[in-house]
């Protein structure tokens, strides 16, 4: 069975062995600045006892105030896996690339920089995978569609729902819990 | 000829209706009236056995092969799909022809024409009787070999002129592979030239008749060679590499369509079963078998065994994977060509020993039968041990886990328990 | 083909005439017999041997990690199905898996026996077709390809029977599965079981121990297990360089702990290795299935769940060994009726990173059976 990594004891010696790196940690998470991701990872995957030399997945999440690039980091050897998260700026979506650490970022930062735009630097060959060169926008974001006025993607309710979670009528009001929608379409 | 000089009705030997005719034409017309009638009738006559049996072996290989591929084949056209050959054909008559706007306009219509030219000529001198030759020439092995070369310049221009990187790739791999493999089908050829002392394709049948034995018996490795190199220039598996349908489409005639596609496929099958046919003749005897030629029409007797090699041609298609471009050559010049010059020096030196020496072929050819069999059994044994690379050599059973589970590390444990099993 | 020269890119001809070795752009696809959907290989080609290749996807990408974002949770398991369309069972599962991680819904034990049945099923179908295109794209003219859809029919009449469709099944629900198993299923596995190892001996004999097909696979698109690993190979193509390394072992799900298989690696990372490793995985996972056939445990085949899922803030990530690889989903949920994020993790698209190292400096032929032997789905690449 695959163990969550412990989290904490890793990031004390990460701190240890590349101050600074940390930024907050849950369980079997770490979340690191994007100044140390390359040489925090580096450590990471060339330690002997965390040894997390498979990255499983690399995608990211549009949190609307910010991405999150998450990584999940196997070892084969110990077999725990560890979730490493990085965030980028809305704006200006920027964050290390780790092809020189692991190839197998090389497709899936290709992958998330088409749909969601997020530029990874130092990536030998950062071009649009899916979407042709030139299609405006980046589809995976939350204001991707999002017409001025109108719902942006994910259902306030089910249908047969009453009151707030009702099903969605364009133009009517901010999905519930949810943040304010963000008017205007994509670049 | 030990026929007697049969009545004109008679089905053994058909030759007799052309030799009425001509019999006739010479009492009152000129010689070169009869000459060319007779050209005119053997030709006739070919293409009247060989149309039909084209499209039955069209069928037949579509059957077979729907069989070894576990499903029916054609079926519903005609009875039991018989028709289905005439069905293909009338669609692809039907069907518009494209041509790329970028062809080489002349180079590009010529082809398909022009590739029918060898394929008919290579039946002239292919003996379907003792006196059924349309053209029994001295040299029919030499006009064979030199008529078979013509297909590849014919497949170059095809290739060139659609302007197309597949058919380029197609025609160059059929250039590099036509000519190098001729040189082990002429060498094969030229140790039965050695062997039986005649050029004349009729003589070698003939010699097979007058000794009661088929080459194929005395010659296993020129047999082998013969086979797999015309697989090699008709372009069929496991050689068929210049039309590869998972690497380079199909290859020289990729942008042909309709009919003209049609032609290419139809010689392709001609020459198959002309390959075949030269095969049963070479090899198996031809229309001889054993006296049986004296009841049987002969030419059903060339038919049946032409019929054997053709469901051969069909086996390895159903069967066998694509070689390499590399592998076909490396395996013609490094094994092929060879062994030929080998088989070529032994059949010299057998064929001198049976005439100088005056040996009883009844006991020379058997005594010539072993020796050959054995030296064709050591060279592909040999070849065999010292082609496969190490990987090639490896067990074809995966390594075990066995319960071990991990990354690198596990790997290499792997690994080296495996080499201590 | 696009139009062009015969010569294609010439760099030498604007200094002069034709160069000795000048490269050949070849498009393989989208459109090609040997792609396996709309793929596009771009080789460049100096004679018959590739110096360079780059893909080029997106042909098939329908947007389904957007589009998965405006539907609900259970209305999401029919876009699973169309990821990886020749494993749909296994990408039902993954897809179930992760939201129930999310949720913490307990699965009852029948269904996840059925689950484990129907992943095998599949990974049986899935290696058919993989091995038959594989033998295909080595130039065998069609025949192993048939005999192995030959089984893979019988398994599409089990899934027909069991769920109605046979290729996207849409079968699994979140917590268990959509219908308890026919009465005619059963006998109808235990006959196909009792065949199967027959027509694998089979296929060891005609494929196996052919030499040309050893010649072609051999020491081609060769990669060693610390390229695999840094590549991030998963499955087959991983285990080829001889690392053990399986999802079902190693993180177990649905209950696969409970059974007694092995995990089966290759000595040499090439394409005859994936090729040997998928076929003694048939036989694996035939004895997986021969355990559980007798075993099934009775009662509830899904769980009792609220008609209305909202799973609570989170996120979960699950994965499968699929029959491509190591298949995960990421679900990120916000607490609202559908995923504020899902992704999934292709083993498809991953397993390419390779491709252009595995290719380079072999023929063109050679790269074609590179790519047959990766075992690609293209709607599982683009999605």
């Amino acid at each position: 069975m695959t163990s969550i990594l412990d989290a904490t004891a890793l990031a004390d010696r990460l701190g240890a062995a590349c101050p600074g790196a940390v930024a907050a940690v849950a369980p079997g998470e770490l979340r690191l600045h994007r100044e140390h991701l390359i040489d925090a990872v580096r450590f990471l995957r060339d330690d002997p006892e965390s040894d997390l030399v498979f990255l499983s997945g690399l995608t990211a999440v549009d949190r609307e105030t910010h991405f999150d690039v998450v990584v999940h980091l196997q070892s084969l050897d110990h077999n725990h896996l560890l979730t490493v998260k990085v965030e980028a700026d809305h704006d200006e979506p920027v964050v290390p690339s780790l092809t020189a650490l692991y190839r197998g970022a090389h497709l899936q930062e290709r992958e998330v920089f088409d749909l969601m735009g997020i530029r990874f630097e130092g990536h030998p060959d950062l071009r649009r995978m899916f979407l042709w060169d030139g299609f405006p926008g980046y589809p995976l974001r939350k204001d991707f569609l999002g017409m001025p006025g109108q719902l942006k993607a994910g259902l306030p309710g089910f249908p047969h729902e009453s009151g707030d979670n009702a099903w969605p009528v364009p133009g009517t009001g901010p999905r519930p819990g949810g943040a304010p929608i963000v008017p205007g379409g994509s670049p | 000829m030990n026929l007697p000089a049969a009545e004109w009705y008679d089905l053994r030997d058909l030759n007799g209706i052309s030799r009425l005719i001509t019999e006739w034409v010479a009492d009152w017309g000129p010689d070169w009236l009869a000459s060319i009638l007779t050209g005119v009738i053997g030709a006739l006559g070919v293409l009247a056995i060989i149309g039909p049996t084209l499209l039955i072996l069209i069928w037949l290989e579509r059957k077979v092969i729907a069989r070894m591929q576990a499903r029916i084949g054609p079926n519903r056209v005609g009875p039991v799909g018989l028709l289905q050959p005439v069905a293909d054909a009338v669609k692809l008559i039907l069907k518009e022809e494209l041509a790329p706007r970028a062809a080489d306009k002349w180079v590009f219509f010529l082809p398909p024409v022009l590739i029918f030219v060898p394929a008919i000529l290579i039946w002239g001198v292919l003996p379907f009787g003792p006196n059924m030759s349309v053209a029994d020439l001295e040299m029919g092995v030499l006009f064979l070999v030199a008529i078979s070369g013509v297909n590849v310049l014919v497949v170059f221009m095809a290739g060139w002129a659609q302007n197309n990187k597949y058919a380029l790739f197609g025609a160059m791999r059929v250039i590099a592979m036509s000519i190098s493999y001729e040189i082990p089908v002429v060498l094969s050829l030229l140790a039965l030239v050695f062997f039986t002392g005649t050029l004349s394709v009729n003589g070698i049948v003939l010699w097979q008749q007058a000794n009661d034995v088929v080459l194929f018996l005395i010659f296993p490795m020129s047999a082998l060679m013969f086979l797999f190199g015309s697989t090699a220039e008709l372009n069929r598996t496991p050689a068929d590499i210049s039309e590869a349908e998972s690497e380079i489409v199909a290859g020289y005639h990729t942008e042909y369509s309709g009919m003209r596609f049609g032609l290419f496929y139809a010689v392709e099958l001609a020459n198959t079963l002309a390959i075949s046919a030269f095969f049963a003749t070479f090899f198996l005897g031809g229309w001889w078998l054993w006296g049986l030629d004296q009841w049987v029409p002969s030419w059903l007797i060339l038919l049946a065994k032409t019929g054997l090699m053709y469901f051969v041609f069909i086996w390895l298609r159903g069967t066998l994977p694509r070689l390499r471009l590399d592998q076909l050559m490396s395996f013609c010049w490094k094994f092929f060509v060879p062994v030929g010059l080998v088989f070529l020096a032994v059949a010299a030196t057998q064929r001198t020993l049976l005439i100088e020496l005056g040996w009883d072929p009844a006991v020379a050819l058997p005594i010539y039968a072993v020796i050959n069999w054995g030296i064709a059994g050591a060279g592909v044994a040999i070849y065999a041990r010292t082609a496969a690379s190490p990987a090639q050599r490896l067990p074809s059973r995966p390594v075990m886990a066995r319960g071990r589970l991990g990354g690198l590390r596990a790997a290499r444990e792997l690994a080296d328990a495996g080499s201590g099993d | 083909m696009t139009s062009g020269t015969p010569t294609g890119v010439t760099p030498g001809a604007a200094e002069g005439g034709f160069g000795p070795n000048e490269p050949v752009v070849v498009n393989l696809g989208p459109q090609h017999p040997s792609t396996h959907g709309v793929f596009r290989l771009k080789a460049t080609l100096d004679g018959e041997r590739v110096i360079d290749a780059d893909m080029i996807i997106g042909y098939l990408h329908r947007s389904m990690e957007k589009l998965a974002e405006e539907r609900t949770f259970t209305q999401n398991i029919p876009f699973t199905d169309r990821i990886d369309y020749l494993a749909a069972m296994s990408n039902n599962l993954a897809y179930c898996l992760a939201v129930e991680k999310l949720c913490g819904i307990e699965v009852p034990p029948r269904a996840q026996a059925i689950r484990i049945l129907f992943a095998e099923l599949q990974r049986l179908a899935s290696h058919a077709m993989a091995n038959g295109t594989f033998a295909n794209d080595c130039g065998a003219w069609q025949t192993p390809l048939f005999h192995m859809f030959r089984e893979r029919e019988r398994i599409l009449d089990m899934f027909e029977m069991t769920c109605g469709a046979r290729l996207t099944t849409n079968y699994m629900r979140i917590g268990g599965v959509a219908f308890d198993l026919p009465p005619e299923l059963l006998p109808a596995l235990r006959s196909f079981l009792d065949d199967l190892p027959g027509k694998i001996e089979e296929y060891r004999d005609l494929l196996l121990g052919n030499e040309i097909l050893v010649a072609r696979s051999r020491d081609v698109g060769v990669i060693d297990a610390e390229g695999a690993v840094n590549a991030s190979l998963a499955g087959p193509v991983l285990r080829a360089t001889g690392v053990p390394w399986d999802i079902r072992k190693a993180d177990p799900y649905s209950g696969y702990e409970a059974f007694d298989f092995d995990i089966p690696v290759g000595r040499n990372g090439d394409c005859y290795d994936r090729f040997l490793v998928r076929m003694e995985e048939v036989r694996q996972s035939v004895q997986i299935l021969e355990q559980l056939i007798d075993n099934i445990p009775g009662g509830a085949w899904l769980a009792e769940l609220p008609l209305h899922l909202r799973p609570p803030e989170g996120e979960a990530y699950a994965r499968v060994e699929s029959p491509r690889g190591e298949l995960g989903f990421y679900v990120v949920s916000d607490g609202g009726p559908t995923p504020y994020r899902f992704h999934c993790r292709a083993p498809s698209l991953i397993n390419l990173t390779a491709l252009r190292e595995m290719t380079i400096g072999g023929t063109l032929a050679d790269a074609i059976v590179t790519l047959g032997s990766i075992d690609i789905v293209v709607g599982e690449i683009d999605r």
